[in-house]
């Protein structure tokens, strides 16, 4: 039984699987809100969380990464971003009941009220503050902080990995080269936060949680923060080992599982497979059907989509253009990470532009 | 008991410091915040939203206390701490081992650990409640570079103590930079730099040389992680907090609705 659950989990957990179903989770976390803000659902949830973390603590492979002192905070972000994910969406689905029936929202009638700092505020910092504290001593005094072997720059662990915090752009590295994946995108991901108050023009839901108000906003900031930066530190922490391949919580990390790679590019697919003959010298040629791919995607996509977008978010304002084209690009090299992962689940895909030549693979 | 206290706030001494006798009148409570440094970052009153722990989450008040936390567990830290690679990793053994109440590198891990977290659900309410929108929209982009330094805080001070797990983890994060367009030598368009057949980019000029002080992490980098550790990223974080909470009073305080 034990060891049937076990297998079932780590087949659950390989990255195709896991990064399908946490999708389709959260779509649907957010489309059914109605039930799944119930108080009893977070409950459950974190009943289930531990009964699951009880039984896989007595595995071996399973307790020797949990118990990791580095982490523990992996854990307790888990486990504070479940319930303020929950938190949020119940007020917000709350709010928006409140006000179909023309009610203020939660925070309406509190907005208004106002009380004295001195004690209200400075009563509940306190507090905060000394059980913050009292904690932190608590898991000081538990807890050693690690320490390894002194640093040797000949001898490389396997797996190397980055600081917890940035395995989400690790992970990113499995399906793209590191100016993209490691320079590229996280400068995209800061300017894109920066852009977001000047993009979005909707007044509505300033101060208070609400769904139905910000649908598209609210959805995209879970699928960008959960899905594809939460999700998939707890995939780098937990389940990538020895050269970065995939581990199920409950497997070996085998120095010598090597899953072989034969991902093949867009030019070798064209010339090679659909047209039977080499391919060109010439990099521009050859690299010809990719970059169309690309500049479709890029170009040809915020054209398509400028006339009934422009509708919806700026009511056909033209002067908003270029509020429209910045998200677009923003969102366009966001959705390149989905596809990319699904073209090489699907058919093997290397890269779409692949001029090593010039380090220019995309 | 009582009495003592009575009698201890007669004093002088007492009385230059506050400046208001106990804060239980509504004008004595305005007193208590205005006339004092530390609290005057308040305002004298707050929406009672501003006060909801279901609302706020607490996140952003308790970022900053971890911030302070780490402020002087670090500087604790600086006293036993010698950045060279000869010394790095053998200090921090020694706190481990002998130094009383050892317990300043743990609190100061678990506490950054801690302020990676926070940050990133203070965020994560802020945009929920559209918080980001007029007229707080540049507080906003004040707060996603603070974002960008609480991250960079954590990551240079991985490094310091000196062991596998440290440099093999900024190896990791460092390689990245290589491959930066233009400025890395293995970055794309870095090839197109050369005058005369001679590459401006090349391993020992790109922006990883910059960021290690040498072609792969080594002293050098243990000692410029360490000046922007304690140094450099501390003075702009501090500074930019200021301007963060500066603006939340002039924006109109903790948002609520319109």
């Amino acid at each position: 039984m034990g060891d049937a659950i076990k297998n079932f989990v780590d087949w659950l957990t390989q990255p195709t699987l896991y990064f399908t179903l946490s999708t389709v989770a959260i779509l649907a976390i957010l489309k059914y809100r109605k039930y799944t803000t119930k108080i009893s659902v977070i409950i459950g949830t974190f009943v289930v969380g531990i009964a699951f973390l009880a039984f896989a603590w007595g595995d071996t492979n399973f307790n020797r990464i949990i118990t990791k002192p580095d982490n523990i905070p992996i854990i307790i972000l888990l486990a504070a971003v479940l319930y303020f994910s929950w938190l949020s969406l119940r007020r917000a689905y709350l709010n928006d009941e409140r006000m179909k029936q023309g009610m203020p929202p939660l925070e309406g009638d509190a907005g208004k009220q106002k009380v004295h700092t001195w004690p209200d505020l400075v009563y509940v910092e306190l507090i905060c503050l000394v059980l913050f504290t009292a904690f932190l001593l608590f898991w000081s005094i538990g807890v050693q902080a690690p320490i390894e072997e002194p640093a040797a720059t000949a001898r490389t662990p396997n797996p190397s990995k980055a600081p917890w915090y940035f395995l989400g752009l690790q992970e990113l590295l499995v399906y793209f080269d590191p100016w993209l994946a490691g320079v590229l995108l996280p400068t995209f991901i800061v300017v894109g936060l920066m852009a977001i108050p000047y993009i979005d023009k909707n007044p509505k839901g300033n101060g208070y949680y609400t769904f139905e108000e910000r649908a598209f906003s609210v959805t995209f900031y879970w699928v960008g923060f959960l899905l594809f930066w939460i999700s998939f530190i707890i995939l780098g922490t937990f389940l990538r080992g020895p050269n970065w391949s995939f581990f199920g919580p409950f497997e070996y990390w085998d120095l010598h599982k090597l899953a072989p790679e034969m991902n093949v590019d867009v030019s070798t697919y064209f010339w090679v497979k659909l047209l039977d003959m080499p391919r060109p010298a010439n990099i521009f040629l050859r690299e010809s059907p990719g970059l169309a791919l690309l500049g479709v995607w890029f170009f040809i996509i915020p054209k398509v989509l400028e006339r009934p977008i422009m509708a919806k978010l700026y009511d056909g304002d033209r002067s908003n253009l270029v509020r429209y084209h910045v998200m677009m690009h923003l969102l366009l090299w966001f959705g390149l990470i989905p596809v990319k992962m699904l073209l090489r689940w699907t058919v093997d895909l290397k890269y779409i532009v692949g001029i090593p030549e010039w380090f220019l693979n995309v | 008991m009582n009495k003592l206290f009575q009698a201890i706030r007669q004093t002088q001494i007492w009385k230059s410091i506050f400046r208001h006798s106990y804060p239980d009148t509504p004008r004595n409570r305005t007193l208590a915040v205005l006339s004092n440094f530390f609290l005057h970052l308040h305002p004298v009153k707050v929406r009672r939203s501003g006060i909801n722990l279901s609302y706020t989450w607490c996140m952003g008040g308790l970022t900053f206390f971890l911030f302070l936390v780490e402020t002087i567990t670090g500087l604790l830290l600086m006293f036993y701490y010698r950045p060279t690679a000869e010394y790095a990793y053998q200090d921090i053994f020694a706190l481990r081992e002998n130094v009383p109440l050892g317990l300043m590198r743990e609190a100061h891990r678990w506490a950054a650990h801690l302020m990676v977290i926070t940050v990133w659900l203070h965020m994560y309410r802020v945009f929920l409640t559209g918080s980001y929108k007029p007229p707080r929209e540049f507080n906003w982009n004040v707060g996603v570079i603070l974002l960008v330094l609480t991250l960079l805080l954590s990551f240079t001070g991985y490094l310091l103590p000196w062991d596998q797990l440290a440099v093999w983890a900024v190896t990791v994060g460092t390689n990245m930079a290589r491959a930066t367009p233009f400025l890395g030598h293995e970055g794309p368009g870095a090839a197109l730099l050369s005058i005369g057949g001679l590459d401006l980019v090349h391993a020992g000029s790109d922006v990883r040389f910059g960021l290690l002080a040498g072609r792969f992490v080594g002293e050098g980098t243990l000692l410029r992680f360490y000046v922007l550790h304690c140094v450099g990223f501390p003075l702009i974080a501090a500074t930019l907090m200021a301007i963060h909470f500066w603006r939340v009073r002039k924006d109109g305080g903790i948002s609520g609705p319109l």
